[in-house]
């Protein structure tokens, strides 16, 4: 019997600054079959909640982790294994259990973020991975890379990942010429250029889909493939959340605000409401979100149709959505002729935070069909 | 992108960065480039702790040091500042005070009233305050509340490296005078902070702890000792069973008094941390104003938790008993809740 058939399930790290997770309780029984993308657990940080999602099929043999008790990173927390393996061997193997404290060095060099100085200023952005194709995750508006936290690392098994924080968000640069869809594009393009990224699948949430579909029109020959998550730029309506957010100035206005993002209004944690409000305060901040929605969303309406200059010469192209998204309506999913549509019910705006496993899983299936 | 920083950096960093910004700003205070006038290297002080440390050689010509009379500098800054100017006044020890209240009280406090408007004065005055650094009577008090009680001046009193950064710059591009409270043990003390610059609005308080059974209201060094407090009570925590919700008043003046009344109506009880004495604090104002605003909220007694009505002592071990420590608080707290 040969150990590489049971597969740990380890407290996951979703950020940079996650060190420990609470277990908040077990989704699955023992015994359960399990297929990849299954959600098996839920944990919660001082930043979020989500479920951890199984990386490999098989039979959950163990539940280690007890509900109510806080984890390191990297803690055993179950084990999945073919229903063959027998149960001393899963004794053994939870017994001789190691954290891999591996090496200091890498971790933190996988971890950390990088910056590239390009014309339009200093973007920060996150690399994982290191095979196959390219591929760039694109935050919507008012959001940063770290948007990505349940994606980045599972999107790295399969592709070079790059998730970047646009121009005036995160911790790239706050002083943008001109902030508009053109402006954002180009920026994205001079990204591709430092890195020598020749081409990329690009993978946008909101205000990013419509960036990605800007580029796949302007460069087709540069954009392998289109993953468009509740994507901006696909039809004309769009609720008060973008005029919300900018007006909102202190934490009691924000976190309703930030709430109409999910299904589950939970999800919105003080750590994550308190992050949002500190990058709005930065010098800069208010002043380009005011100058971005009007030239993007002005009048509450959709002012730019990247779907449309598309026409032709589309990428193959995948439209996620969540069906209960107060953001962009779902029924603008089925807008860009062509694409495949998935629309993932008990899920909001942010979709890809809600059902991670899910929204990982067909990026994979469709990065790999295209 | 943030970084850790200490307090004490997070406010040399929102003076340089201000200081960038605007030409019209500028330091004034004793010792804070050190060596003027004497044979001493300059900028071997930045002020009685280090905090300016630096400031002198990267801003030439605005980093002025002053003679040792706190009277004649504070009338300076306050003359600049209506003149146009921004000073950023330290004065070492907020006890100091006393010998310039005439001109913070009646000049820079009244200008902007008593000129219709057209006169202002924005001015910073910096003042370490609080006890526990062995510093003996004259050196420790608590006096924001004699500052919050005049109309006209802005007390603002940070309780984390985050919070001062914004809140000075926040009170260098204000208006009105501001006196900056700094609690001299919290310069050490550790948060990220954005290299960036950002502001924090005044009157808006920080709810640093989420929780349903009381209401808790402190500033300053007070906060993190609520907050031990609210550890030690939690129903995870050795002593059990009430969730404490946190309030970090951030500003004395202007103050939040929504989001404190809002707590209040859901949690039914009320203590409030002051390193004052008792009367006519900070503690006594809230209490008053929550009586007031929401007597049918409330399940039990308000109870305030503040030093003695004593000087502050010299003895270590008075001293460390004068300052109310996490296990009062929760002693308020469970006490309150027996009620």
């Amino acid at each position: 019997m040969s150990a590489s058939r049971i597969v740990p399930i380890v407290m996951p790290k979703w950020g940079l600054s996650m060190k420990e997770g609470k277990v908040t309780g077990w989704l699955l029984e023992d015994g359960s079959p399990i297929n990849i993308g299954d959600a098996i657990l839920e944990v919660e940080t001082d930043k979020i909640a989500g479920a951890v999602e199984a990386s490999e099929p098989g039979v959950l043999r163990r539940r280690v982790g007890t509900p109510d008790t806080v984890y390191p990173v990297k803690a055993l927390l179950g084990v999945i294994a073919e229903a063959a393996v027998p149960d001393a061997e899963i004794d053994a193997y939870v017994a001789s259990y190691v954290m891999p404290a591996a090496d200091e060095g890498e971790e933190d060099q996988a971890a950390k973020y990088e910056f590239a100085d390009t014309p339009t200023g200093t973007l920060r952005y996150a690399r994982r991975g290191g095979a196959g194709d390219n591929l760039i995750l694109l935050h919507g508006f008012g959001g940063d890379l770290d948007n990505f936290l349940f994606n980045i690392d599972a999107l790295g098994e399969t592709a070079t990942v790059y998730a970047l924080d646009l121009p005036g968000h995160g911790q790239s640069i706050k002083n943008v010429a001109k902030p508009d869809l053109a402006s954002l594009t180009a920026a994205l393009a001079g990204f591709m250029d430092k890195l020598g990224l020749k081409d990329a699948h690009l993978v946008g949430h909101s205000l990013g889909g419509a960036i990605a579909m800007r580029m796949a029109a302007e460069a087709p020959g540069r954009v392998k493939s289109l993953t468009l998550i509740c994507s901006a730029g696909l039809g004309s309506e769009i609720g008060s959340y973008v005029d919300d957010f900018v007006a909102a100035q202190g934490r009691k206005d924000l976190k309703p605000v930030l709430e109409t993002l999910f299904a589950d209004k939970s999800q919105v944690s003080r750590q994550l409401v308190d992050d949002v409000l500190k990058y709005k305060r930065l010098d800069g901040v208010d002043a380009f979100l005011k100058a971005l929605a009007q030239a993007v969303f002005g009048g509450r309406k959709q002012q730019d149709f990247p779907a449309a200059q598309l026409a032709g010469k589309a990428p193959p192209a995948l439209v996620i959505w969540g069906r209960e998204d107060a953001v962009i309506p779902a029924a603008h999913a089925g807008n860009l002729p062509g694409a495949t549509v998935k629309v993932i019910d008990g899920a909001g705006h942010m979709v890809f935070m809600e059902k991670a496993g899910e929204v990982n899983a067909l990026i994979k299936a469709h990065i790999a069909r295209s | 992108m943030a970084r850790t920083l200490t307090m004490r950096q997070a406010i040399n960093e929102a003076l340089d960065q201000e200081m960038a910004r605007d030409q019209n700003v500028i330091l004034m205070g004793e010792d804070i480039a050190g060596g003027q006038g004497g044979d001493g290297e300059l900028d071997a002080w930045g002020g009685p702790l280090g905090v300016t440390k630096g400031l002198y050689h990267k801003h030439p010509g605005r980093v002025l040091d002053t003679p040792l009379s706190e009277s004649a500098f504070i009338g300076a800054a306050i003359g600049a500042a209506a003149c146009g100017m921004r000073p950023v006044a330290e004065l070492m020890f907020l006890d100091f005070m006393g010998v310039c209240f005439d001109q913070i009280f009646n000049q820079a406090a009244k200008f902007k009233y008593m000129f219709g408007g057209k006169a202002q004065t924005p001015i910073v005055i910096r003042a370490m305050v609080g006890a526990g650094f062995r510093a003996a009577a004259q050196h420790s008090q608590m006096l924001t509340p004699l500052f919050t009680h005049i109309p006209g001046l802005k007390v603002v009193c940070p309780s984390n490296a985050y919070d001062a950064k914004g809140l000075l710059i926040q009170s260098i591009r204000d208006n009105d005078p501001v006196i900056f409270c700094e609690h001299k043990n919290l310069y050490d003390s550790q948060a990220d902070v954005p290299a960036e610059s950002y502001a924090i609005p005044f009157g808006e308080a920080n709810v640093v702890r989420d929780g349903g059974d009381c209401t808790i209201v402190a500033y300053g060094l007070m906060v993190g000792r609520a907050m031990e407090a609210a550890k030690q009570l939690s129903p995870k925590g050795p002593k059990g069973g009430v969730e404490c919700e946190v309030i970090d008043l951030r500003t004395l003046s202007p103050i939040d008094w929504d989001t404190v009344i809002d707590s209040v109506e859901r949690t039914g009880r009320l203590v409030c941390v002051d390193e004052a004495n008792p009367r006519c604090s900070i503690a006594s104002d809230v209490s008053a104003m929550v009586a007031q605003e929401c007597f049918k909220a409330l399940k039990g007694p308000i109870r305030m938790v503040t030093a003695p009505h004593t000087p502050v002592p010299f003895s270590p071990v008075l001293e460390d008993l004068y300052i109310p420590s996490a296990a009062a608080i929760a002693a308020a707290v469970t006490k309150t809740m027996a009620q």
